[in-house]
């Protein structure tokens, strides 16, 4: 919700807005984005779903190819504020990937980025614009994040459970976000 | 599936096909884009190797591999007098001097794919071996089904006309009964193996009790230039018998639709108003191909790097990745 709160008050023209989520982890985040969004403007705005997979710089260098996921635009990106849903941003790999298949869907006014976590590892230069939670991590943990009906979530290293604990505010945040939805 | 050949439905699992044709149906929506591209296979190259004239299936591949980006050449041999088996390892050697990463290859002589498979270091993709096998066809075919009815499984598809002479038939019906259809067979005796229904299908000589009840019927091209006079005694006599309209598909399920791998001789295997009602999915099966071999191309295209190989120890370049799937 306080994620919902900054897209309103930082882009000026609400009707314009255009979410497009980034499967999986986007698609669960954009739905509770639209959600919120409604109740601050009383504005439906648009959720498209965009794989990124197929314009994946990594392609050439991997020996299978990944399985494709759902791509649904429901309509123009032309002049729209898009912005892109994303459940964790690490290299930054992805959004350039999203950023990619986004202009051949049509030219967007601006483009933005949400992500519910930020890793940090950067790779690109490539600036989250609103931002859940900042989470330092090295470059080989795994961030997992469950935000089911019964509001549970964590955030849990590659390693062991041990190595670090579900963070409270990722987990007040999912609440929230839930609770919203 | 990198380095995969696509030889024949009958070397595929389910599992490998599914994962096709669900690649397949995340494919078909770049179709509805604007901008009806997008950048996968940059930088790669595919070969179309046609040595039998098709229009259709070459336009498709042609299209599928520019629509991923790929650098599209068109090999096409015309043409028989040469010794054949000498000229195609020649040929083979050849393209694969210019480095492909995938080769599609139609011949009118079963067997031919398999062979070239076997020198090429890319990758090959069956278009179509004499009465063998049409791979890519059959599997836009399970595609539009799939589409249509939402499910292959428990599903019965009648595939009507030359069996014997047709890999359209041959490869659907390996891929129809590996994704769990019932499959029925329908011509006239001189049409049908005798052995046909080793590979699982029930064969009729009426097409009434054929397609009784059915939810699927698919008409197979009469090669007229080749068959007439061979089999039937008169392109009418076939039609009259055989040819689908509209008053014979009411022994079919309401909502069955109609299938013809096309090019569609009007008045022969369909009536008239058969081809353009609303039952026939002919257009969405041509729309398919480009989507299904979107998918395969982007499975499969890529050339195995030199070490791996060696490490197939003679056994042919791509042994090891035939072994070892993925």
């Amino acid at each position: 919700m306080r994620i919902a709160h900054e897209i309103v008050e930082r882009i000026e023209d609400p009707e314009r807005l255009y979410l497009v989520a980034i499967p999986n982890g986007g698609v669960a985040l954009g739905r509770i984005l639209i959600e919120n969004l409604e109740s601050l403007t009383g504005i439906r705005t648009p959720l498209g779903i965009l794989d990124t997979t197929l314009y994946r710089d990594d392609l050439s260098t991997r020996s299978s190819r990944p399985r494709l996921r759902r791509t649904e635009m429901p309509s123009s990106v032309d002049d729209r504020v898009v912005v892109l849903v994303e459940d964790v941003v690490n290299t930054g790999r992805t959004i350039r990937a999203a950023m990619d298949a986004l202009m051949d869907f049509g030219r967007p006014s601006q483009v933005r980025v949400v992500a519910l976590v930020d890793r940090g590892h950067r790779e690109l230069p490539i600036k989250i614009d609103f931002v859940g939670k900042n989470i330092p991590t090295q470059p080989n943990e795994k961030v997992i994040f469950r935000a089911g009906t019964d509001a549970s979530a964590s955030a849990q290293t590659d390693e062991t459970a041990a190595a670090e604990d579900p963070d409270p505010t990722v987990l007040e945040l999912i609440v929230r976000e839930s609770e919203g939805g | 599936m990198i380095g995969r050949d696509i030889l024949g439905i009958e070397d595929l699992s389910r599992s490998e096909i599914e994962l096709i044709l669900e690649t397949a149906e995340r494919m078909q929506e770049i179709g509805t884009r604007e901008v009806k591209k997008v950048p996968t296979l940059r930088g790669r190259t595919m070969i179309n190797l046609f040595f039998e004239p098709s229009t259709r299936t070459q336009t498709s591949f042609e299209i599928a591999g520019k629509r991923l980006a790929a650098d599209v050449v068109n090999f096409s041999v015309s043409g028989s007098s040469v010794s054949k088996r000498e000229t195609l390892l020649d040929t083979a050697k050849t393209l694969d001097a210019m480095d492909p990463d995938v080769v599609i290859v139609r011949h009118r002589v079963a067997g031919v794919p398999y062979r070239l498979a076997e020198v090429l270091h890319a990758p090959v993709i069956n278009a179509g071996d004499g009465a063998h096998e049409h791979p890519t066809q059959a599997m836009l075919d399970m595609l539009t089904v799939m589409e249509q009815k939402g499910r292959i499984e428990g599903l019965t598809v009648t595939i009507v006309g030359d069996i014997a002479h047709s890999r359209v038939a041959r490869s659907n019906i390996y891929g129809f009964r590996k994704l769990g259809a019932e499959v029925r067979v329908a011509g006239p005796p001189t049409m049908l193996p005798a052995d046909i229904e080793s590979l699982g299908v029930k064969a009729y000589t009426n097409l009434r009790e054929a397609i009784d009840g059915v939810d699927v019927v698919m008409a197979l091209r009469i090669q007229m230039e080749r068959l007439d006079g061979a089999c039937f005694p008169s392109v009418r006599e076939y039609s009259s018998t055989f040819g689908l309209d509209r008053a014979k598909l009411r022994f079919a399920k309401e909502d069955a639709i109609v299938m013809h791998p096309g090019p569609v001789n009007r008045g022969v295997e369909l009536a008239h108003e058969l081809a353009d009602h609303r039952s026939s999915v002919i257009l969405d099966q041509v729309r398919n191909g480009v989507a299904l071999r979107m998918a395969l191309l982007y499975l499969v295209s890529g050339r195995l790097k030199a070490e791996e190989a060696a490490s197939a120890e003679g056994a042919g370049p791509k042994a090891a990745a035939r072994r070892g799937g993925d």
